[in-house]
C-alpha cells in the first residue's frame, strides 16, 4: 500500500455521483485520512485497493447501497464510515430476484 | 456540440448514407474459400476480409453479410464460394449490385482451383480500384454518422472514466441529431427499470425490461458465470455494479429503439442492439468474443467505433474503423500504441469526464475525415460471423415518437 495525503492528484477518494453512499480510491491506499472529490476528508479504516469501494457514511444492515445514483445491492452488515464494502458486507438484490421470478434457487 | 466547424468529405453512396472509408470488401462464403479470399486481400490496407465459415445456410450470416456489402464504408465487393457451399452467393451478388456497387463472384471450382482464383481476383480488385471514381466528394457532420460502442476487457476503472465518456460523447452526438447504438443485454442485468424510465414510450421501456430478463435467463441456461472472480479483484461486488459501469456507456438522453442483429437502425437516436437471441439457447453463445459484437455494430450502420477497455484490448474491425478509448492509466501506459485516448486521467484528477468527451469527439472527427485510429495504423481488420438465430425486432421496438 502507498501514497500520503499530499501525493498524486487533488483527491484519493473519488464519489461519482452526489448523495453516493460508497466513494471509490483511485489508486491504492494504506488505512488514514484521504480527500475525497466533494473536498472532505475521510478516515478509512482498512488499506483499499484501486477501483475499490469505501463507505461515505455509516449504513445500517439490510440497506440499499447507492453508487453513481443506482443500488448497487443491500448491505449484510452494519457499515461504518470508512469501511471497505465488497463482498463480505454487501450483496446483489438482483440475482436473488430474478432467481425467484425464474423458478430457481 | 464542440466538434470543430470544419466541413467533413465523405464518399457518397446510392441509399443517401456518406462513407468515411472506402473499402474493397473480399468476402469468403464458407470457410474452404477463406484462405483464397486472405490471399486476394493480402497486401492492401484497403481491402478487408469478411465473411461466414458455415457450409450450412443460416438467414442470419446471410443478412448480416448483405448489410456489411452494403455498408457506406464498402466502395466494391468481390464473393468468393468454393461452389458447393450452401451459401446463396447469387442473392448476395444480386443485393449488392442493386445498391449501386461493383461485385464481381469468384467460384473456385469453376475458375480451375487456387492460383487461377486468387489470379483473377487480384485483377479484378486492381482494375476495380484503378476505375473507382469514388473520391471524398460528399459534405457531411458527424451527425449524419451512426456511432457504435462496446466494452471490452473491463475492469473497476472501465465504468469510472472510459464508460461515462463514451456516455457524454453519445448525449452530445445524439441531441445533435444523430445517431449512436450500445449493446450487450447481458451486461446491462439490473439496469433495466433505469432504462425502461428513458425510453421514449411506455412499450419500449416494458420491451427493454422484457429483453433484459431475456438475457438473463439465456445466459442462466447457457451456464455462464456472468461475474467473474477477476471482477470482484477490481473492486466490483455486484451484477448489478458491474453492469451499472457497462451501461454509463449509454449517456443519459432518451432511448429510442431496439433493433437485433442483421437489423439496420432506422433513423437517428440512441439505440439499444439487443445481441441476446429469441427463444431457448441454440447455437451456443450469443456472441463468442468482442468481435462478434463488433460485427453486429458495424452491420446495424455503425461508421466507427468506440471501443472502451481497462485491461488492454488490441482489436480492430474489418469495414470500420474502432477507435480505443483506455480507462486504466496504469494499462494505457503500458500499451499506449495500441489506445488513442486515455481516459485514465480523470481517475488520477488530470482532467474531467467533459474534457475527454471533447477530446474524443475531436478524433471522431479526424477518423471521419480519414485519419487512421492507432487499430487500422496496426493492422487490426479482425472479422468474426458465426451461426446464430436472430430475428428482426417488431414496431414497439422501433421509434414511434421523437
Amino acid at each position: 500500500m502507498t501514497g500520503s495525503p499530499a501525493a498524486d492528484g487533488p483527491y484519493d477518494l473519488l464519489l461519482l455521483a452526489t448523495g453516493d453512499d460508497v466513494a471509490v480510491a483511485v489508486r491504492d491506499l494504506a488505512a488514514g485520512p484521504w480527500r475525497t472529490s466533494d473536498g472532505r476528508v475521510l478516515r478509512t479504516t482498512g488499506p483499499l485497493r484501486l477501483g475499490h469501494k469505501v463507505a461515505v457514511r455509516a449504513i445500517a444492515a439490510g440497506e440499499h447501497v447507492v453508487r453513481s445514483g443506482m443500488s448497487i445491492g443491500s448491505t449484510t452488515a452494519p457499515v461504518a464510515a470508512g469501511d471497505w464494502v465488497h463482498t463480505h458486507n454487501l450483496r446483489s438484490d438482483y440475482i436473488v430476484t430474478f432467481a425467484h421470478r425464474g423458478g430457481e434457487e | 456540440m464542440t466538434t470543430p466547424p470544419a466541413p467533413l468529405l465523405g464518399y457518397p453512396r446510392t441509399d443517401g448514407r456518406v462513407g468515411i472509408r472506402d473499402v474493397v470488401a473480399v468476402v469468403y462464403l464458407v470457410e474452404c474459400a477463406r484462405a483464397v479470399a486472405d490471399a486476394i486481400a493480402a497486401g492492401r490496407d484497403d481491402v478487408h476480409v469478411i465473411g461466414f465459415g458455415g457450409c450450412y445456410p443460416s438467414s442470419y450470416a446471410h443478412r448480416m453479410l448483405e448489410l456489411l456489402c452494403t455498408h457506406p464504408n464498402v466502395g466494391a465487393v468481390a464473393l468468393v464460394s468454393l461452389g458447393c457451399e450452401g451459401f446463396d452467393r447469387e442473392g448476395l451478388a444480386y443485393a449488392v449490385a442493386a445498391s449501386g456497387r461493383p461485385v464481381a463472384t469468384f467460384v473456385i471450382q469453376a475458375e480451375g482451383g487456387t492460383r487461377a482464383t486468387v489470379a483473377r481476383g487480384r485483377a479484378w480488385v486492381d482494375e476495380t480500384r484503378a476505375r473507382s471514381a469514388d473520391a471524398r466528394t460528399v459534405p457531411f457532420t458527424l451527425a449524419d454518422l451512426v456511432v457504435g460502442t462496446i466494452c471490452g476487457g473491463s475492469d473497476g476503472t472501465s465504468g469510472i472514466t472510459a464508460n461515462p465518456v463514451v456516455g457524454r460523447v453519445f448525449d452530445r452526438l445524439v441531441a445533435a441529431g444523430g445517431t449512436a447504438v450500445f449493446e450487450e443485454t447481458g451486461e446491462l442485468i439490473g439496469c433495466e427499470q433505469h432504462m425502461a424510465e428513458r425510453a421514449v414510450t411506455a412499450e419500449l421501456g416494458a420491451q427493454i425490461v422484457a429483453r433484459v430478463e431475456k438475457a438473463a435467463a439465456y445466459y442462466t441456461a447457457m451456464g455462464h458465470g456472468s461475474f467473474s472472480p477477476g471482477n470482484a479483484e477490481g473492486g466490483l461486488t455486484t451484477l448489478e455494479e458491474k453492469s451499472l459501469g457497462a451501461y454509463s456507456k449509454s449517456g443519459s438522453g432518451p432511448i429510442h429503439g431496439v433493433v437485433t442483429p442483421g437489423q439496420r437502425v432506422p433513423a437517428p437516436g440512441l439505440y439499444l442492439l439487443d445481441v441476446v437471441p429469441e427463444g431457448p439457447p441454440r447455437w451456443g453463445f450469443p456472441n463468442i468474443n468482442d468481435n462478434a459484437e463488433i460485427a453486429e455494430l458495424v452491420a446495424a450502420g455503425s461508421h466507427v467505433v468506440l471501443f472502451t477497455t481497462g485491461r488492454g484490448s488490441v482489436v480492430g474491425s474489418a469495414v470500420s474503423p474502432v477507435l480505443k478509448i483506455c480507462a486504466n492509466p496504469e494499462t494505457y501506459r503500458r500499451m499506449s500504441d495500441d489506445m488513442d485516448v486515455d481516459a485514465g486521467r480523470i481517475l488520477e484528477g488530470r482532467e474531467g469526464i467533459d474534457d475527454v468527451a471533447d477530446e474524443v469527439l475531436g478524433l471522431l472527427h479526424a477518423v471521419a475525415a480519414g485519419r487512421p485510429t492507432a487499430s487500422e495504423e496496426l493492422g487490426h481488420r479482425e472479422f468474426v460471423l458465426t451461426y446464430k438465430s436472430s430475428e428482426p425486432t417488431g414496431p414497439a421496438c422501433l421509434p414511434t415518437v421523437r
